[in-house]
């Protein structure tokens, strides 16, 4: 029997007894809301009026020309408030939390984006919010720390371990367990133990729900690829899941390989094996001793040694697939972008637009559904160190 | 044949009072260090050993208990290493050991393998902070079945029904946490943890110990009509960092407390 929240033997709730119980109150929680009509208006009138929702899909001609090939369609999540889609979630999460009483909000982030998007929806519904974010990641992220903090929250710097990414979601879990009383931890991905990876899809759903649409609206007919950038992986999950049930459409999910598969790298689903990490069995990177290793990637939000449950399912069933980009490959493809169709990605999102050139190599020429899951904005501290440095 | 564990806390109770449970993170300092150090926590009078296998995330840890996991695996710890002080530990003493670590090391090992390996080596008790009743039986089972005892852990947020499931699928004894948050915290002022501690003991048949944010003998002694046992944790990783003397000092103050 799998415990709840299983994705095949992935997912489930591993995660110390303090929490449990609000776990499992979060998990009645969210039931109640999701089957509850008031609570979908109260997001959706968010989304349409605060964030900007349906976020356009583009035509990419010339990066479709660039990339060898067919053609290319972009998702613009970069578009909406606050640059990406993180606020998708925020926003469901942060209304949950009002309705089940709690009156903080805390948040792990790596690139920011996470960060600012819970940050500016605790802003708007009036709730005081600590955002804990790796040492590193505030360094390499400077932009958004401010950004989070001229919206009134308490950015906490982490300086233990890799000093990212992982390291946030430690220290949240630890204030979740000193304050789980009146606290809601707010997980950005589609991972943690269960009901978030579930309530994470649920509330990015909106992304592939949109772009369906969109697609048989402007193409006429359904993407025959659909590529997304996977750290945690709630862009993916969010873009994938109205496609799962079209056979004809082709799953492909790009992570970060950073200096390349045999050096640094955060590539889970081509070098990870089975763990229990971070309150999810899912895939992650770990030495034999069953330790974490450290993830590296140029992108913030791609850093993370583990993934979200569901992926390793799609993976293991075959209804996904897994590729990757190095870090390099990922500014070269951030530049295309830029060039080719006047649109900066965010450096975790430069992931997919670069894995173009392999999807095309494989599938011929086809219609490439592609998710500009935020914009670059963020990243120009990073991008003008690696100018410097000559790359 | 009584287990050691039943039999520490038995020998305490016959002499009217609580067991001292003393935590320390394998490998803290290396090897040689560590074992000094359990050698001398043990002679010092403490009743259990509980030791802390070295994890990356240790996300139930505060600060003194991370920083001790940081220094044994950079001296190399791993789970048979730590398996390996063990065995040492056990050459040496008969005193209880209690594994206290996260589920990925042992998964990674092989579940029946590493439960096995740690029954030869000496170990008496196995308890995993996240593993959720829930899902307990993934290392309950083999650590039963190599003769373990699989310790249950009872939070202050545990409902009544969940209390009552981690008691009824322990052995050996409850663990009661005794403070909301991670190790290394101070106890909150109030009835609240007595209180909390009257309804496990109610409830289970088995010794009951209270843990997290006790570091003194004054703390010790504020609930040691409240608990068969008594776990101090982040208090003595931070002693033995001057030595096992100033370890065994601190032991030494905490059992007179227990009385």
């Amino acid at each position: 029997m799998n415990p709840p929240g299983s994705f095949g033997r992935f997912g489930g709730r591993f995660v110390a007894e303090t929490l449990m119980p609000a776990v499992e109150q979060l998990s009645a929680a969210w039931a109640d809301a999701w089957a509850d009509v008031g609570y979908h208006a109260a997001v959706d009138e968010l989304l349409t009026h605060w964030v900007g929702r349906p976020s356009p899909l583009s035509a990419a001609p010339r990066l479709a020309a660039a990339s060898g090939g067919g053609r290319v369609w972009l998702k613009r999540e970069d578009l909406n408030h606050t640059g990406s889609h993180k606020i998708n979630n925020c926003i469901g999460q942060v209304l949950l939390a009002v309705r089940m009483g709690k009156r903080r909000i805390i948040a792990e982030t790596g690139a920011g984006q996470h960060g600012v998007a819970t940050a500016t929806v605790c802003a708007k519904l009036g709730l005081p919010c600590v955002v804990y974010m790796g040492a590193v990641d505030v360094e390499r992220q400077r932009l958004n720390v401010l950004r989070m903090r001229l919206l009134g929250a308490e950015v906490v710097p982490v300086t233990t371990g890799s000093a990212t990414l992982k390291d946030a979601i430690n220290e949240a879990l630890r204030d979740w367990v000193a304050n789980v009383e009146d606290t809601h931890y707010v997980i950005g991905s589609v991972m943690g133990p269960d009901p978030y990876p579930t309530m994470v899809r649920e509330l990015q759903r909106v992304i592939g729900r949109e772009a369906r649409a969109q697609m048989l609206d402007r193409a006429g007919k359904l993407p025959d690829v659909v590529v997304a950038c996977v750290g945690g992986g709630s862009n993916a999950i969010g873009v994938f899941t109205d496609f799962i049930a079209d056979p004809t459409v082709a799953l492909v999910g790009v992570e970060a390989a950073g200096e390349g598969l045999h050096g640094r790298h955060a590539a889970t689903m081509a070098r990870g094996e089975e763990g229990i990490y971070h309150g999810m069995r899912s895939l992650v990177l770990q030495d034999d001793d069953g330790q974490l290793l450290e993830a590296h990637s140029i992108s913030a939000g791609l850093d993370y040694p583990g993934i979200g449950p569901e992926h390793a399912y799609l993976r293991e069933t075959g209804r996904a697939r897994y590729l990757s980009v190095t870090d390099h490959e990922a500014l070269a493809g951030l530049k295309l972008l830029a060039r080719t169709e006047g649109i900066l990605p965010a450096l975790e999102s430069a992931h997919a637009i670069a894995a173009l050139g392999q999807v095309f190599a494989e599938w011929g020429d086809v219609d490439v559904l592609v998710n500009v899951s935020g914009r670059g904005d963020k990243d120009v501290h990073t991008l003008a160190a690696h100018a410097e440095g000559g790359r | 044949m009584t287990s050691r564990i039943a039999a520490a806390f038995e020998g305490a109770r016959r002499e009217g009072r609580a067991a001292l449970i003393a935590y320390l993170t394998a490998y803290d300092g290396g090897p040689a260090a560590s074992l000094a150090c359990l050698r001398a926590a043990a002679t010092a009078g403490a009743d259990i050993i509980e030791l802390g296998v070295p994890f990356s995330d240790p996300t139930a840890d505060g600060p003194a208990i991370q920083a001790a996991m940081v220094r044994a695996r950079a001296a190399g710890a791993t789970l048979p290493r730590v398996l390996q002080l063990c065995e040492e530990l056990r050459r040496t003493s008969d005193i209880p050991i209690v594994l206290f670590g996260y589920a990925n090391p042992i998964v990674r090992r092989g579940v029946d393998v590493a439960m096995r390996a740690a029954a030869a080596a000496g170990v008496d008790g196995v308890l995993v902070v996240d593993l959720p009743v829930e899902s307990a039986d993934l290392v309950r089972g083999p650590a039963r079945a190599a003769g373990l005892d699989w310790i249950g852990l009872v939070a202050p947020t545990s409902t009544a029904a969940r209390s009552a499931a981690i008691v009824a699928g322990a052995s050996g004894f409850v663990y009661a946490i005794t403070q909301r948050g991670v190790t290394g915290g101070t106890l909150g002022a109030g009835d609240d943890v007595a209180d909390h501690l009257a309804a496990i003991r109610r409830r289970s048949a088995l010794p009951v110990a209270a843990g997290f944010g006790i570091r003194t003998p004054q703390d010790v002694r504020r609930l040691v009509s409240h608990a068969d046992g008594i776990v101090v944790g982040s208090a003595l990783v931070e002693a033995s960092q001057a030595g096992p003397g100033a370890l065994a000092a601190l032991v030494m103050a905490l059992r007179a407390a227990t009385f």
